[in-house]
């Protein structure tokens, strides 16, 4: 657990202390987690179907908030914060999340799309500003050039892919510190989940990335470093290249190799 | 036991006759369907054909631009063979006023309900809230208007348009509670979620997210629910009471539609001014609902 890939001495951006989220009492679904996160880097978090990936990372932007027989434990340290003590809406605001399937507001243009997050937290803007925003948030999604002339089209009129990208484009126009995917490309094609993997290798240049991932294939090709979670609990998490070669764990190992999973 | 349902599912000869029977009882139920459902519309068409050949002859402009006549004037018109003179404004009015404070009243109340229920699934209270809007939409109209009559027109000592918008907004709620309740569950929670994961309060998801994004079925609901108590009577009959002259007063008696139905028909001198009333009642009641239908179809997440 010490080889996580440190750059330039930097701090952890994201520390996690025995962090347990349980969805029925005395039964954890997250165990005891201890980790850190450095900043600019991807991080992929993988494991088989129900071991607490996705809810560990949902615990990180407080999303089991809106279910209250969901009990979180521990602590989870955003530049030394203890996020779960935050106001909830702020710690949102900080830690963006793309979700498994596209999800454009229906109602909303692209364009209004992308400036949801300042609508809906009630922040108003000049025209000018705007339009930088929606410019720059779909040129670093790399979908202005396909989108800038149907801008006021609704959300949904684009493709899954692009939909995506769409979304991804509305997380980063809040300028998030950290970026949380929940299998951001399980339900694309080929095509467009390589289009967002390249994105995802541009983007970390300003972002600290965490990806729930399946498929172990992308998080190799794309993750600077790797967590391996088996029922809950967090079984290895170290630099992707050394872990896909030389795992430290017999699970790690047999997961990998396709033993179980 | 295997080779026996082998034998019964293979195909034999002597099945033809068998299968001509299936294929007759076949065509019989279409047939009776086809024949029910158009023995059913029959009573439409004739309502239709009643309304309209008796209240086209009266339905004119003045229907829209003066007051309700005297038993007198429409008694001297008839013996000279003239349309009725007057019209049935205090009633147009006086259903505007009426149902247009009921829309106010309803509208955000049963949101608000609506979006408790659809956002609280499973609790007690919930249930308890859910099941009362059941009893609340069985509950009969006549039942309502005294319990508007005890609540409003008694302890202001008068019958007013107040009272009879009281009535109709516990008849609508229900309604549009249902609406808003289905629509919002139906929705995808993902929108929800999104919405909060960019750091937005509650209230902002529901407002600028939720409610637009179910805006067609719960739009159809509202609509629904005016269509459906704009020709009540019999609670108005408890509270507005009715008028002769317009009244834009929420504090005074006032007429509706509905009700002048009622007095032209105790009227014999009045009577023709039936047709025409139901006549209107009808097409505002069509057009409402063909706008729902519209707009539902149009406005599909």
């Amino acid at each position: 657990m010490e080889s996580v890939k440190v750059i330039n001495g930097m701090k952890p951006i994201l520390e996690l202390k025995n962090l347990s989220v349980s969805y029925t009492p005395g039964k954890n679904a997250v165990d005891n987690v201890t980790t850190e996160i450095y900043p600019y880097t991807i991080t992929a978090i993988m494991g088989p179907s129900g071991c607490g990936k996705s809810t560990l990372l949902r615990a990180i932007n407080r999303m089991h908030d809106l279910y209250p027989h969901i009990q979180t434990t521990g602590e989870i340290l955003l530049k030394g914060e203890n996020v779960l003590k935050m106001d909830a809406m702020k710690v949102r605001r900080l830690v963006g999340m793309v979700f498994q399937q596209p999800n454009p507001f229906p109602t909303m243009s692209i364009y209004d799309n992308v400036l949801a997050g300042y609508s809906l937290n009630g922040i108003r803007l000049k025209r000018r500003e705007k339009d930088e925003i929606v410019e720059h948030s779909l040129r670093s999604v790399a979908l202005w050039n396909e989108v800038k002339d149907v801008m006021s089209k609704r959300g949904s009129f684009l493709s899954g892919g692009q939909q995506q990208r769409l979304c991804i484009a509305r997380t980063l126009a809040m300028r998030p510190e950290v970026l949380l995917m929940d299998e951001p490309t399980s339900a694309l094609d080929p095509i467009s989940t390589n289009k967002i993997e390249e994105l995802l290798l541009e983007l970390k240049k300003e972002f600290t990335i965490i990806v729930v991932t399946h498929n172990m294939s992308q998080a190799a090709r794309i993750s600077d470093n790797s967590m391996f979670m088996y029922l809950g609990e967090l079984i290895e998490h170290g630099n992707t290249t050394q872990m896909f070669t030389k795992p430290k764990n017999k699970r790690t190992e047999e997961y990998l190799t396709g033993v179980f999973g | 036991m295997m080779e026996k349902m082998s034998t019964l599912n293979r195909l034999n000869p002597d099945q033809k006759s068998s299968d001509r029977t299936r294929k007759g009882k076949d065509k019989l139920a279409l047939g009776l369907v086809c024949f029910f459902s158009f023995v059913a519309m029959i009573p439409l068409f004739l309502i239709l054909w009643d309304v309209v050949s008796k209240g086209y002859k009266n339905f004119n402009l003045r229907l829209f631009t003066e007051v309700t006549p005297s038993s007198m004037d429409a008694l001297l018109a008839r013996v000279n063979n003239e349309p009725i003179p007057g019209g049935i404004l205090n009633g147009i009015t006086g259903t505007l006023l009426i149902v247009g404070m009921a829309i106010l009243f309803s509208v955000p109340l049963g949101l608000a309900i609506g979006i408790y229920l659809a956002d609280n699934q499973g609790k007690r209270f919930t249930k308890v809230v859910s099941y009362l809007t059941d009893l609340l939409q069985g509950m009969p109209s006549i039942v309502i208007g005294i319990i508007a009559y005890a609540w409003v027109v008694k302890p202001l000592g008068s019958f007013s348009a107040l009272a009879g918008s009281v009535a109709l907004t516990i008849m609508m709620l229900p309604m549009i509670v249902r609406s808003t309740e289905e629509t919002l569950k139906m929705l995808p929670g993902a929108y929800k979620e999104a919405g909060l994961a960019l750091g937005s309060s509650y209230t902002n998801v529901v407002f600028k997210v939720l409610l637009p994004s179910g805006f067609g079925g719960i739009f159809t609901g509202i609509l629904l629910a005016i269509s459906r108590v704009m020709g009540e009577t019999a609670p108005l009959m408890l509270t507005a009471l009715g008028a002769s002259v317009v009244n834009w007063r929420v504090l005074e008696p006032t007429s509706a539609i509905p009700l002048l139905i009622w007095d032209f028909y105790n009227d014999p001198n009045l009577v023709d001014l039936i047709w025409s009333s139901s006549l209107l009642l009808l097409i505002v009641i069509f057009l409402l609902n063909w706008i729902a239908k519209t707009v539902a179809r149009k406005w599909k997440v």
